[in-house]
């Protein structure tokens, strides 16, 4: 367990050696929440009320799908498994003494909070500010959603690192992924709300597993989750377990069957 | 490769011109991205996803309300239509700036410089991948279907100043490419500053300008013209007054802003190429 713990540390700390880089994240991130809440401010303005959802909850939806998207690694194709595949590295991580899978996990986790300490909060304090943002203060709620956001950020990786295997037999992944990722934009909510989505792309989107990411723990935050905190968790712990158990498996089969590419 | 070098070879003594270098590269990494045909294929595929599931988003919007901001769906689309052909042309033509901090950080502009080309031809044609044409379908269609759908007296200027609006949109957001492309000589991990610019501004002007206020509409028609790619030229085509209340002759100033935006973005390229020091070590 030591060798997992100490490889998101030091993970995080290398991410963390980014700040100015983090810091131009932070204010393109904050710059789309801005544009996201107007467009969603003009709709709430017509319609003051949409599926339960009122101008406000709208709004803090905007900014708080920004703080997320860094940590959650949507727009990540990959984790970095998929370069070192392409390129023959990752013959050094298969002689780690590890589990591959888990290694894997705690590099990430480590990226995910450094973006989660550098690049999360200042979207949502912007929004704050300047528009009619408004957080729960609720310790429960808080810890309701910080338990939504784990599960969702293990949905996130699990896909991004059975996605990355893919290169193990294709030789390149990225077309796959490009895909991937553009799903993962629509569907995890982040151009519009799932809240807004109607009757069968609604239902079919609120079920894949980037509704986890986003749209779910968001709806916790604000106290609209249908079916509350318990849908939640077992929704997102469904696919979790779901897709590490299918990136287990392609991890099994790869490690008999593939020759890594290399020279 | 060879081919490449023997046409430089041959031109040794005399630099190619900007056009020629740049379709000379953009036809070497053209030959590149294809080595990968299932990704290219894929990846382009990807691309025109991307803009299709920006115009459901669009669509869905439109399921909830008649009208945003004043504004039809059919109107909107065409704002979407004109928008995004203009950004997917430009994204076709210049995005390979977006590799430039990359280039610089890598010590790899020193070789653009040496090279006898121009290093705005070969920034821009930098990586170039066919996949981008993926992304013109979605607008396409879109600017058809809003076209057919409009309930517009068509005149001959109306259709000039429609086709202007592409062709002045895709010639500003160059310039922006180009701009944007310059902070990376100043910030070198600056570049997710850049995206705001470039793909803010396409998100942006594909809903109509009033939805972002007063303050920031004024913004975004003066500081950062990009109101001149689509909203000032549409509102003359849909016969749309101006919420803001600006003058009626804006809605003609496109090719003036897209010549200053054009003088700017070449002056800012040449005092960046200028003051380039290569990196350390």
């Amino acid at each position: 367990m030591r060798v997992y713990l100490t490889a998101v540390r030091l993970s995080l700390r290398r991410f963390l050696a980014y700040r100015s880089s983090a810091a131009a994240g932070v204010f393109t991130n904050t710059m789309f929440g801005c544009i996201r809440a107007f467009v969603l401010i003009a709709l709430w303005k017509q319609k003051p009320e949409i599926n339960g959802w009122d101008l406000s909850d709208a709004v803090t939806y905007a900014f708080a799908t920004q703080a997320l998207i860094s940590p959650m690694g949507i727009f990540l194709t990959t984790t970095e498994l998929g370069p070192r595949i392409r390129n023959g590295d990752v013959a050094v991580d298969l002689y780690r003494p590890v589990d591959f899978q888990a290694w894997w996990f705690a590099l990430d986790l480590g990226r995910a909070l450094g973006a989660g300490v550098l690049r999360s909060v200042p979207p949502v304090l912007f929004g704050l500010l300047l528009f009619p943002v408004s957080l729960p203060l609720s310790p429960l709620r808080w810890a309701e959603f910080a338990v939504c956001c784990a599960i969702g950020y293990t949905v996130c990786f699990a896909l991004r690192y059975a996605a990355s295997l893919i290169s193990f037999w294709t030789m390149d992944e990225r077309g796959i992924t490009a895909i991937i990722s553009t799903a993962a934009m629509f569907c995890s909510g982040l151009i519009i709300p799932l809240t807004i989505m109607p009757g069968l792309l609604g239902t079919i989107v609120g079920h894949t597993p980037w509704a986890a990411a986003v749209q779910i723990p968001i709806n916790v935050l604000l106290g609209t989750q249908s079916g509350g905190f318990g849908y939640a968790v077992a929704f997102g712990s469904l696919w979790a377990l779901a897709l590490l158990a299918a990136g287990r498996l392609l991890t099994f089969v790869a490690r008999r069957k593939v020759v890594v590419q290399g020279g | 490769m060879a081919e490449l070098s023997s046409r430089i070879g041959r031109a040794a003594d005399r630099p190619l011109s900007g056009p020629a270098a740049y379709l000379l590269f953009v036809r070497m990494w053209s030959k590149s991205a294809s080595q990968y045909r299932v990704s290219l294929l894929l990846t382009g595929f990807a691309q025109m996803l991307t803009t299709s599931l920006d115009l459901v988003a669009l669509i869905v919007i439109y399921t909830q309300v008649q009208t945003l901001a004043g504004f039809t769906l059919p109107e909107t689309l065409y704002l979407y239509g004109t928008t995004r052909l203009a950004f997917g042309a430009s994204d076709l033509l210049a995005s390979g700036v977006e590799t430039l901090a990359n280039t610089i950080r890598l010590g790899n502009f020193d070789l653009m410089l040496i090279r006898p080309a121009g290093s705005l031809a070969q920034a821009l044609a930098d990586q170039f991948t066919p996949k981008r044409f993926g992304k013109l379908v979605a607008p396409l269609a879109t600017l058809g279907w809003a076209l057919t759908t409009l309930s517009v007296q068509w005149t001959v200027l109306k259709a000039l100043v429609c086709i202007g609006t592409v062709v002045c949109g895709f010639v500003i957001y160059c310039t922006l490419w180009v701009l944007t492309g310059c902070i990376s000589f100043i910030a070198v991990d600056a570049q997710e500053m850049a995206n705001t610019f470039t793909y803010g501004s396409e998100f942006a002007t594909e809903y109509p300008l009033q939805i972002f206020g007063r303050p920031l509409g004024l913004a975004l028609t003066f500081v950062l013209p990009v109101a001149f790619v689509t909203w000032q030229p549409s509102l003359y085509v849909l016969g749309h007054a101006d919420p803001l209340g600006l003058p009626g002759f804006l809605r003609f100033a496109s090719p003036v802003v897209a010549a200053i935006m054009s003088g700017l973005a070449a002056l800012a390229w040449r005092v960046c190429v200028r003051h380039y020091r290569s990196t350390g070590s």
